[in-house]
């Protein structure tokens, strides 16, 4: 949605100016950059001649899915990006909302998946690089991220390698750069064998008077490139990339990832932030997906004006980079600042402070074009409306397919017995503690986290400066979505929520990654409608404004589509960080109870996908219900009434109860389970079903009975006792904690340094 | 008593410390093309990645010019705390004695850990009694303390070991258990783990404070 024009645009002149290059394209050439003919055609049209080597290069980028979200666009519209505390919404580098005191958070997620596929070290890291840059565009300093990876099952190979990848990449730059890694999740299914997915979300905390937006204005100010110096890493990452389905040879690919510099993107920082709050700047940009050719172009006609870029002034790696080159690398670590000519030595001489490149390459003019230029020589010229708005958006066509389309093998034995059953469910690597992965993230770095990673159901930051404290979670369980794409949307945005509650926070803006595969076919297509239909009514229901978010298609390898999936990502703020509920239960004989609508089945479950039965539909969510629930519970939290909280998803209510369990080191025993059979539950769907709205508390046996929570056990031994089910706590806890035994293959990429 | 918090291109906790000698005197950031340390009682290396550390952990900062005036500062007697990347910096330095190796497990590794003081003879551990434990955060993927067997004999001898971490908590396979090592003066501390990550109870330990407030105490 970063790409998104205002609607201040100025309006296209279609004379032909530029002097085309070379005329002959052959069909080859566009649909090698990713166009079709008929749009082709329009951009012929709509330039007045045939475009040249530079004009298709960019045409080619930003009228690809990754920046004019031409199969997703209109889908987008349906969702609500109104609320009363959002500063900035979708169409600004990141969304911000108003945290008070004169303090607002802004926040993004962005994909990252095909480069992380090709090279996961470098995609992930820089996948983390490019969403620092979107959150400090605006004048917010980065204060945590959270990620959210998708890898195929972790007896594979390849998912090994690129889980090890990922988690030291993103480590590598966040812990380099001093940014508290805070959260996220990871989920392992075969449908992401061939196509990983990497969502990185970042959050930065600004001061309200020194945000800027990313709109161009003033003609006659200066365009200045400042940061990294631009090589050949990354060209045609937007489309050849991001906007294609993965498949064999993609090792050849690798040219098309970028590198990551962390000590380059810790000076540009600090330098940015400089720069705006000596408000010293115009507009800011980051140059992300299709480099230059985009920031520029999208700031240009955001603000309503034109502009000019001189290749020629470009601080290059390589001397003889061709000017198309120039114009849509994706070198790492460069923003595009607009500076009014009389601040322009200011500008430069905090560069220089900060050791960071800065190079005055272009201007802003009255025209409404985007002219590029190598000196004197105009190398092409383009009408920005044509350039940035011109992409002509699609109707899906969607059709719901027949059944389940995606395998599922059978790996728990049908008799399984209950220990068998939760012991398989807390060993699967998607339930199983991620410790080994968040251990190798700095999460402590700012001195504002309060809940560290798997302490509490979602992160919580102080902000003493605002006298207030935020919270976050990301979530989004592919499979669920993919059983019905409309309803398990809607439990991720409920999730969410819940998990917000249960450390008192209330949401305040969301922000989301919406990763599918092939939009231009029917199955995606349909999967892609459906979901932003539940992410619309869920939002609207619960009045969470969407604020900003990412469209990732084409997720697609050789055995198909990934399962659609939506991660959501939402920020809160609560009043006393201190009062925020741990997850794990606290005090030996407190009680444990359950609060909320749920009606756990087993459809779409883990349970389903261990059994080999997996297949369509879902429970519908009761949204206003989950709501209740929610408000009840961060009310409680808010009081300090409950020892902790913690929301009942993925293997139900018994791995939820080892969860608190092992944590608190603490057994329990739960005799009580008629409340879920009597809502029409068989006790394996007590035990191991899902659903939203159901949440998992422990405290007084009064202060619960008062909330309407029901009580089912009590916390204390050294057993997991859940009806008629035993486990010793140490056993639950080795099963649990079996990811940190996984064989670690060595990425040849990975560096690591302290 | 003022604190001068170091901080380089690529610092990462120098905000982190200078919120934490706040809280026990007061503090400023030092630029590192500073050279003039005049007016600081108190010197504090931050953790990070001192100029991107590509090269090796600390070895581009110690040429810098603010490390040029620690050193004469420290020289003098003056109290110098490296932590993390800034006890890499001082080893690098030659202020301290020893090295900072990868992790053994070859991760960065974030986790609490506890350490127990050794009783080392310094300003920052004159409230902190031999045998205290104190739980600090470690973050850090170069953090296995070398040193050749005599000079470790040396430090030992020395009791140059400022902190240990206790039994089954040495999370990078230093030797001897060293968390922290002072010079023979006992005037500079480097530590591995992170006691300005431990001074606010949200945080979830103060016992980083004890080392804050040594100085700022042992300096009245």
């Amino acid at each position: 949605m970063s790409t998104a024009g205002a609607d201040a645009g100025v309006e296209g002149n279609e004379t032909p100016t530029a002097q085309p290059a070379t005329e002959a394209q052959r069909p080859a050439d566009y649909q090698a950059l990713g166009l079709t003919q008929t749009e082709f055609e329009l951009i012929v049209e709509k330039l007045g001649h045939r475009p040249n080597d530079v004009e298709l290069a960019m045409f080619s980028l930003l009228w690809s899915e990754h920046c004019a979200y031409k199969h997703s666009r209109k889908l987008l519209r349906r969702l609500p990006t109104e609320g009363r505390r959002v500063l900035m919404g979708p169409g600004e580098n990141a969304g911000a909302v108003d945290i008070g005191n004169g303090y607002a958070v802004a926040f993004k997620v962005e994909s990252h998946n095909h480069p992380s596929a090709v090279e996961p070290f470098q995609g992930a890291a820089t996948g983390v690089g490019g969403i620092l840059r979107d959150v400090f565009a605006l004048g917010a300093r980065p204060i945590a991220i959270l990620d959210s990876l998708r890898f195929g099952e972790l007896d594979s190979e390849r998912s090994r390698f690129l889980l090890d990848g990922a988690v030291r990449g993103i480590g590598h730059y966040g812990n380099s750069i001093g940014v508290a890694t805070v959260g996220g999740e990871i989920y392992f299914e075969g449908p992401y064998e061939h196509n990983c997915l990497v969502n990185a979300m970042c959050v930065g905390l600004a001061r309200k008077d020194e945000m800027v937006r990313a709109a161009a204005t003033g003609v006659g100010n200066a365009v200045v490139l400042i940061g990294a110096s631009t090589g050949r890493d990354g060209i045609g990452g937007a489309s050849v990339l991001a906007s294609a389905e993965l498949g064999a040879g993609d090792e050849a690919k690798r040219p098309s990832v970028q590198i990551g510099d962390p000590f380059e993107e810790s000076k540009l920082l600090e330098c940015c932030l400089e720069l705006l709050g000596k408000a010293l700047l115009v507009c800011l940009q980051d140059l992300g997906a299709a480099g230059l050719t985009s920031s520029a172009g999208e700031m240009a006609w955001a603000g309503g004006v034109g502009i000019e870029i001189d290749v020629a002034r470009v601080p290059l790696r390589e001397a003889d980079m061709e000017p198309f080159e120039i114009m849509v690398s994706e070198s790492q670590e460069r923003m595009l600042a607009v500076v009014s000519p009389e601040r322009l030595h200011e500008v430069l001489a905090v560069c220089e402070k900060w050791q960071t490149g800065a190079a005055r390459i272009g201007i802003l003019t009255a025209n409404g074009r985007f002219r590029v230029l190598r000196g004197e020589e105009v190398l092409g010229e383009m009408p920005l409306a044509a350039l940035v708005d011109g992409c002509p958006l699609y109707d899906l066509s969607p059709a719901q397919p027949d059944g389940w389309i995606y395998g599922n093998r059978a790996t728990l034995a049908p008799g399984a017995s209950g220990e068998e059953t939760l012991l398989a469910l807390l060993s699967s690597p998607s339930l199983s503690s991620k410790r080994w992965a968040f251990e190798q993230y700095d999460s402590l770095v700012g001195s504002r986290t309060v809940r560290r990673p798997e302490a509490a159901d979602a992160a919580v930051l102080q902000i003493p400066e605002a006298g207030t404290a935020i919270a976050v979670s990301i979530d989004g369980n592919g499979r669920r979505v993919a059983c019905d794409p409309r309803a398990g949307t809607i439990e991720a945005v409920l999730e969410c929520v819940q998990n917000l509650a249960c450390v008192g926070a209330a949401p305040l803006g969301l922000t989301n990654c919406l990763n599918f595969g092939n939009p231009e076919k029917p199955t995606p297509a349909w999967q892609l409608d459906q979901s932003i239909a539940g992410l619309a009514e869920a939002c609207e229901a619960l009045g969470v404004p969407v604020v900003g978010g990412n469209v990732s298609l084409y997720n697609e390898g050789p055995e198909g589509p990934i399962y659609p999936t939506p991660v959501v990502g939402i920020v809160g703020e609560l009043p006393d960080p201190a009062r925020s509920a741990p997850s794990a239960f606290a005090r030996e004989g407190d009680a444990i109870a359950i609060l909320g609508p749920f009606a756990p089945s087993l459809a779409g479950s883990e349970l389903a996908k261990l059994r080999g039965e997996l297949g369509m539909g879902l429970p519908q969510p009761d949204i206003a219900a989950v709501a209740a629930a929610c408000s009840t519970v961060r009310r409680a939290v808010r009081e300090g009434q409950l020892a902790s909280a913690h929301d009942i998803s993925e293997g139900g209510l018994a791995c939820a109860i080892a969860e608190s369990a092992i944590g608190g080191e603490l057994g329990c025993r739960v005799d009580d389970l008629s409340p879920l059979l009597q809502r029409g539950c068989s006790g394996h769907e007590a035990l191991f079903g899902e659903a939203s709205g159901g949440f998992l508390l422990s405290g007084e046996r009064s202060v619960l009975a008062s909330l309407g929570a029901i009580v089912i056990g009590e916390v204390g031994g050294e057993e997991l006792r859940i009806g008629q089910l035993s486990l010793s706590l140490a056993e639950a806890e080795r099963a649990w904690r079996s990811l940190q035994a996984c064989e670690e293959p060595r990425g040849a990429a990975g560096t690591l340094r302290g | 008593m003022i604190w001068g918090v170091l901080q380089f291109p690529g610092s990462c906790d120098q905000r982190d410390a200078l919120h934490a000698c706040g809280l026990a005197g007061e503090a400023r950031l030092i630029w590192h093309e500073e050279r003039d340390l005049s007016g600081v009682d108190a010197v504090v290396v931050p953790g990070g990645f001192s100029y991107g550390d590509y090269l090796r952990a600390g070895a581009i900062a110690r040429f810098s010019p603010a490390m040029a005036a620690v050193a004469e500062f420290a020289a003098a007697g003056g109290p110098v705390l490296g932590i993390c990347n800034g006890f890499q910096v001082l080893c690098e330095a030659g202020l301290l004695p020893g090295a900072l190796l990868r992790n053994r497990d070859l991760r960065f590794l974030c986790r609490q850990v506890e350490l127990v003081a050794q009783g080392a003879d310094s300003p920052f551990t004159t409230g902190i009694e031999a045998g205290e434990r104190l739980s600090l955060p470690a973050k850090h993927g170069e953090g296995r303390y070398f040193a050749p067997p005599a000079l470790l004999e040396e430090i030992e001898a020395g009791a140059q070991v400022a902190f240990r971490y206790a039994a089954g908590e040495n999370p990078n396979g230093s030797a001897r258990d060293i968390a922290g090592v002072v010079n023979e003066a006992g005037n500079v501390l480097g530590l591995m783990p992170h006691p300005e990550h431990a001074v606010d109870r949200l945080s979830g330990s103060t016992d980083g404070l004890a080392i804050f407030q040594s100085a700022a105490g042992s300096l009245v």
